[in-house]
């Protein structure tokens, strides 16, 4: 009777996981059919090494990833700092992480709008900054909340001591903020490998990203080569996120 | 060979170190701080002494630097301290969370101090660890603050703040985050620090006791405003406002007008006191618990007991006297014989009651 508990869990869980599970197994497939299951094989992961298509998207998706965390690491921190050390407006606050929260193609439109008013060209580095903006507003929103837990008596001391702002910054509040930081970019990462909507309004087409690159597959049917492709980047996006999520973990457990 | 022909009372006041002068401070329609004039002279050990909210903890972040005074002036040997900012000020606080870096150890964050400094690293090395031994933490000395107790950590603090071998050691309520016992180990522990290092302390505190042990003059602050500077038996002896009569010790006080023998308090009569105002003044009159006596017959004043609490040493005796709104106490040596409910009289010396303006 006891264990009847659990069924309303296990069939949430059920629910969530099901359609991962079929796209994990049926990557492994033997067969040609992407709906029946004829014995396990890494055929198509091997097809997929040979698929230039694939590899120029991934490439693409790498630069953009990589960059874009890059920067939006950089830059949401100083605005980290600045909205918890520097303002009292709880309006700019609640604004500095919005774009997190806003609706893909709300940002996707926006950006497309300002590049074509500014004259900007589309690219590989247009959709680069489009991803920045968002995986900003998610550093801004780790970092800030560690901020908030931060101890501003120590920079205090760290003036007091002798240390000019630079010199706290970097000696004080920076490795105070470091677990905070390091989840942030994980997280910019991994949402700027698969991400889909910003890319497609902003990329410029002979430079795909790869979700457009499996988008365009897509169309003419899915293919197993698709569910390997799809079960790498759900092995690398999951990697991200729980190890951002441990880093955030520790960072607790060190107050 | 020359030598000095002045009294030794006057040669001891040397010139101060620290001279505030006119300081006021508000926020917003909050006063923390009103026409606060003050000295602090080498070598002492000052208590900045209040409730909360009196203001003090503000004066203490204007001697550091993270707070600017509105009008008034602040000279340290005899030079502008409020044009500097915090990290050029020959001034270190001890912060009252103690403020250690928990991601250095102990010995890292003693140094950070005299690394911001410039120092060649075998001089830094040689002043960690003497200061280390100073305050009995060579051992802890690759230590992280959290695996610190509370008095390791405050040991920290203040090894942090007296390497830089700063003119003027700020303690904003230094003892306030320790338990009972190791407050008085750390108490004898600072003055026995203070004597060592030479080092002029400025401690903030609102225990009294605390300021009472400690220090060699205290300064009561109350609403932003300094009510007395003295020394600690004199402030306890002679209070000058009514403010301090109440707040320092337990005391009997009475309001009424001055005579020319004492106090003239309606419905008691006249009560004695020495040093008096001039007549018709409006004053309190203030006795401590311990110079009232039972008097044999008639005395100053007639009540009944209303209770009687033993501590040991003194046993404290509250008597009800009819026109006075509080009770009288009266401080007894050992256990007193007198019972609740009984009738007593009370006296005392007009030497032992103090007249405080209103």
């Amino acid at each position: 009777m006891g264990r009847l508990r659990y069924v309303p869990f296990w069939f949430a869980y059920l629910f969530l996981y099901a359609p991962i599970v079929v796209l994990i197994v049926m990557s492994f497939n033997a067969g040609d059919s992407p709906y029946t299951f004829k014995g396990v094989s890494l055929d198509w992961y091997g097809r997929l090494a040979e698929n230039d298509t694939v590899l120029k998207g991934l490439g693409n998706t790498l630069i953009v990833a990589a960059g874009s965390t890059v920067l939006s690491t950089v830059l949401g921190t100083l605005l980290a700092v600045g909205l918890a050390r520097y303002t009292r407006s709880r309006l700019l606050d609640a604004f500095g992480l919005l774009p997190a929260i806003l609706p893909d193609l709300v940002l996707a439109l926006g950006l497309l709008m300002f590049y074509s008013a500014v004259q900007f060209t589309l690219g590989l580095h247009s959709v680069l900054l489009a991803h920045t903006v968002f995986g900003m507003a998610f550093v801004t929103a780790v970092v800030r909340a560690r901020l908030g837990h931060t101890d501003t008596t120590i920079e205090e001391a760290s003036r007091d001591l002798g240390a000019t702002q630079l010199t706290t910054f970097l000696r004080i509040t920076l490795p105070q903020l470091a677990p905070g930081i390091g989840a942030g970019a994980l997280l910019a990462f991994t949402l700027s490998l698969d991400e889909f909507v910003i890319a497609f309004f902003t990329v410029a087409p002979a430079e795909p990203t790869l979700p457009i690159v499996i988008y365009s597959m897509v169309r003419f049917g899915v293919t197993p080569e698709i569910n390997a492709l799809a079960t790498l980047l759900l092995a690398v996006s999951f990697t991200g996120v729980i190890v951002a999520q441990r880093m955030t973990r520790l960072t607790e457990s060190f107050r | 060979m020359t030598q000095s022909v002045l009294p030794a009372t006057e040669r001891a006041v040397p010139a101060p170190l620290v001279s505030i002068n006119g300081v006021s401070r508000r926020f917003g329609d909050v006063v923390a701080l009103d026409d606060v004039t003050l000295d602090i002279r080498q070598g002492e050990f000052f208590a900045l002494l209040g409730p909360s909210g009196c203001g003090k903890t503000t004066l203490l972040r204007i001697l550091a630097g993270f707070e600017s005074p509105d009008t008034g002036t602040v000279t340290l040997d005899g030079a502008d301290l409020l044009r500097l900012p915090p990290h050029r000020r020959p001034v270190n606080l001890m912060f009252q969370s103690y403020a250690l870096f928990p991601h250095m150890t102990v010995a890292k964050n003693v140094a950070y101090g005299l690394e911001r400094e410039r120092l060649p690293r075998a001089e830094i090395n040689r002043r960690v660890s003497e200061v280390l031994e100073t305050v009995g933490l060579t051992a802890q000395a690759k230590r992280r603050p959290q695996q610190l107790s509370g008095g390791q950590r405050q040991r920290v603090a203040l090894a942090r703040a007296i390497v830089k071998r700063p003119r003027l050691l700020l303690l904003d309520e230094p003892l306030s985050a320790l338990d009972k016992k190791v407050r008085g180990e750390m108490q004898l522990e600072l003055k026995r620090l203070q004597h060592e290092v030479g080092i002029t302390f400025v401690v903030v505190t609102h225990d009294q006791e605390e300021a009472m042990s400690l220090a060699d003059r205290i300064a009561v602050l109350d609403a932003g405003r300094v009510q007395q500077v003295d020394e600690p038996v004199a402030l306890y002896e002679r209070p000058r406002t009514p403010f301090v009569a109440g707040f320092i010790g337990a005391n009997n006080l009475f309001s009424g007008a001055a005579t020319e023998r004492g106090l003239d308090v309606p419905g008691l009569g006249e009560l004695p006191a020495a040093e008096p105002l001039p007549a018709g003044t409006p004053a309190l009159l203030a006795v401590r618990p311990e110079k009232v006596r039972f008097a044999e017959g008639h005395g100053l004043l007639g009540g009944e007991v209303a209770d009687v609490s033993f501590y040991g040493g003194v046993s404290h005796v509250a008597v009800r006297v009819a026109g006075h709104a509080a009770p009288v106490l009266v401080a007894e040596q050992g256990a007193t014989r007198v019972r609740p409910g009984a009738t007593v009289s009370l006296t005392w010396e007009a030497v032992d009651a103090v007249l405080v303006r209103r």
